[in-house]
């Protein structure tokens, strides 16, 4: 009776276990089921590449090229702006502040993490918005950049850490051995501690590519949402994840434009996929030289 | 070239500045919000209905809906989170399932929340005709926060020592009887504090619940796992974008009330990972 009991019980631990590919598959298949639909009328090609995203017009021109330059010219911005900012952090707590502060530095980064996007969009509307407007004296503060400087902070957390972890990882014999050479402590850093963590380091700022991308809320609050192609950071433009978030509450079930959004999810599944595996790949091969 | 001790003063003077750049503005937006907010917090705010489209009134229907909807994430997400986390520290051996099985929870960590949102829509709300219900937001919420919730009892489970298992197999008992009375009572901080993290994130989640549950404006609550519900995130987004002339108060009102929710979780969190790290004697 114990016997079967335990059988029973170790089947439903591997059931469980296995779950997580499970959901991943059952993700990319139901995007795909109501996504390919939409290239039965409309070829790929024109999906792509089209320039014109116009959903309730008739007939519905559905071409997503302004929402991938949208998205592309958002994230560039960010990762502008948060990789130097996010490595450098990282150095300053994983080497240089001195034990207190760098648990206060921490703390204040989790905190960061832990603020929902949909707050981060309120308060980004209406405090740096505003600034953008009156600095640059344009029509609208929801410009590109705004949602550049909103999603730069929110890669802030995952930059920080990973890449702390990637330099608290490098072996401490390494810096002794600079330190006996005559080394000053930053060129420790510099020659000896970055390029030992490079790989970890270029994961974190993958994976911070990864979280700017599929970011959603914030970016639809603050971007400015117009789908045109975009020409500088200093207009509205509108991105994938938006698209998305602000189209399907008012689309028709089995219309043209409910197909192209889930192909669009198709899109976003697909990069963060290729981005999630890379960053993987990165942060394994550094554990591999290790030992 | 210059005298290297000087450089190395003026570049971690910036690396310092740039560390400053985050933390700062973090400190500055949770200020705003709580002195911004705190004025319009009051026993009407939290226990009214919105009144006059959502310019009057109180925030009730939509804290309790993400009562609800954290409720229904957690009730699907621990069991299994914490049995899949079972399976990779006790019995799962190196091989390439294992590996497969990894990257899998890595990648549904990284799928952005609209994506869910969609899946869901299209899983629960289409294909189960669950309709757009708290049973259908929570199960998509659920999905969302489980790779959370697996990392971090995974890292609980194996971090309790391995002699632990030994001594509780030299004594003749069978593997599941020391994972139930060895193994998982010595990991369950490790495992409450992963949930609490994922609950927060649970409760702070829009997208995901755009298109599976939120209700607009819905001045009753729910009275069944079928019925649409109102949440805090959603209500937030549609306080400051869908409707005008909405008093500032109100919106920091509502911003100030969900981010104390998920700053509590957070702090809980901190606190017992804090007092378990000193009580641990091994």
């Amino acid at each position: 009776m114990r016997k079967i009991k335990e059988f029973i019980i170790e089947k439903i631990i591997f059931i469980c276990g296995v779950i997580s590919i499970f959901f991943v598959v059952l993700i990319f298949f139901f995007l795909l089921k109501e996504g390919l639909s939409l290239f039965k009328t409309i070829p790929f090609s024109h999906f792509v590449f089209g320039k014109n995203w116009y959903p309730i017009s008739e007939p519905p021109q559905l071409g997503i090229l302004p929402l991938i330059l949208g998205s592309i010219l958002v994230t560039f911005g960010a990762i502008i702006i948060s990789v130097p900012i996010g490595v450098a952090s990282a150095i300053y707590i994983a080497e240089i502040s001195p034990g207190r502060i760098k648990e206060i530095l921490k703390a204040g980064i989790e905190l960061l993490a832990a603020i929902p996007s949909v707050v981060l969009g309120f308060i980004g509307m209406i405090t740096l918005a505003p600034w953008i407007k009156t600095i640059f004296n344009l029509p609208t503060g929801l410009t590109a950049l705004a949602g550049s400087i909103m999603l730069a902070f929110m890669a802030m957390p995952t930059i920080v850490s990973i890449a702390e972890d990637a330099l608290y990882s490098v072996p401490k014999s390494y810096k002794e051995g600079a330190f006996a050479l005559g080394a000053t402590h930053w060129q420790t850093i510099y020659k000896v501690i970055l390029p030992a963590s490079s790989s970890g380091i270029l994961a974190a700022v993958m994976l911070g590519i990864g979280r700017v991308i599929g970011e959603t809320m914030a970016v639809m609050m603050i971007t400015g949402n117009s789908a045109v192609i975009p020409h500088s950071f200093l207009q509205p433009v509108r991105t994938l994840t938006a698209t998305i978030a602000a189209e399907m509450g008012e689309t028709v079930i089995g219309s043209e434009h409910y197909f192209a959004l889930f192909a669009i999810g198709i899109v976003l599944f697909i990069i963060s996929f290729v981005i999630n595996v890379t960053a993987d790949l990165l942060l394994h091969r550094r554990i591999y030289e290790k030992s | 070239m210059k005298n290297p001790k000087r450089i190395e003063k003026i570049v971690f003077s910036f690396l310092f500045l740039s560390t400053c750049l985050i933390v700062v503005p973090v400190g500055f937006i949770v200020l705003i919000v709580v002195i911004k907010g705190l004025p319009a917090i009051n026993w009407q705010f939290l226990t009214d209905v919105p009144r006059e489209g959502m310019r009057a009134g109180g925030i009730f229907p939509a804290i309790i809906g993400t009562i609800y909807l954290v409720i229904g994430a957690i009730l699907f997400a621990l069991p299994v989170g914490i049995f899949a986390a079972i399976y990779l520290s006790e019995y799962s051996k190196d091989n390439f399932l294992t590996r497969i099985i990894k990257l899998a929870i890595v990648n549904l960590a990284g799928v952005p929340s609209v994506v869910y949102g969609l899946f869901g829509f299209s899983l629960f709300v289409i294909f189960f005709k669950f309709g757009a219900s708290i049973l259908s937001g929570s199960l998509t919420l659920g999905i969302m926060i489980l790779p959370i919730i697996i990392t971090a009892s995974r890292e609980a489970l194996e971090s309790v020592p391995y002699s632990f298992r030994e001594v509780s197999w030299s004594l003749g008992a069978s593997k599941w009887q020391t994972i139930r009375s060895v193994v998982l009572p010595n990991a369950i901080s490790g495992i409450i504090t992963g949930s609490i993290l994922g609950i927060g994130r649970a409760a702070g989640e829009t997208a995901p619940i755009l298109f599976t549950v939120a209700a607009f404006y819905l001045p009753q609550l729910p009275r069944s796992i079928f019925d649409q519900a109102m949440a805090l995130p959603y209500h937030l987004y549609v306080i400051s974008t869908q409707v005008p002339n909405v008093e500032e108060k109100i919106r920091y009102g509502t911003a100030l009330i969900l981010l104390m929710l998920v700053l509590c979780m957070n702090l809980i969190a901190i606190i017992i990972r804090y007092r378990l790290r000193k009580r641990k004697t091994w």
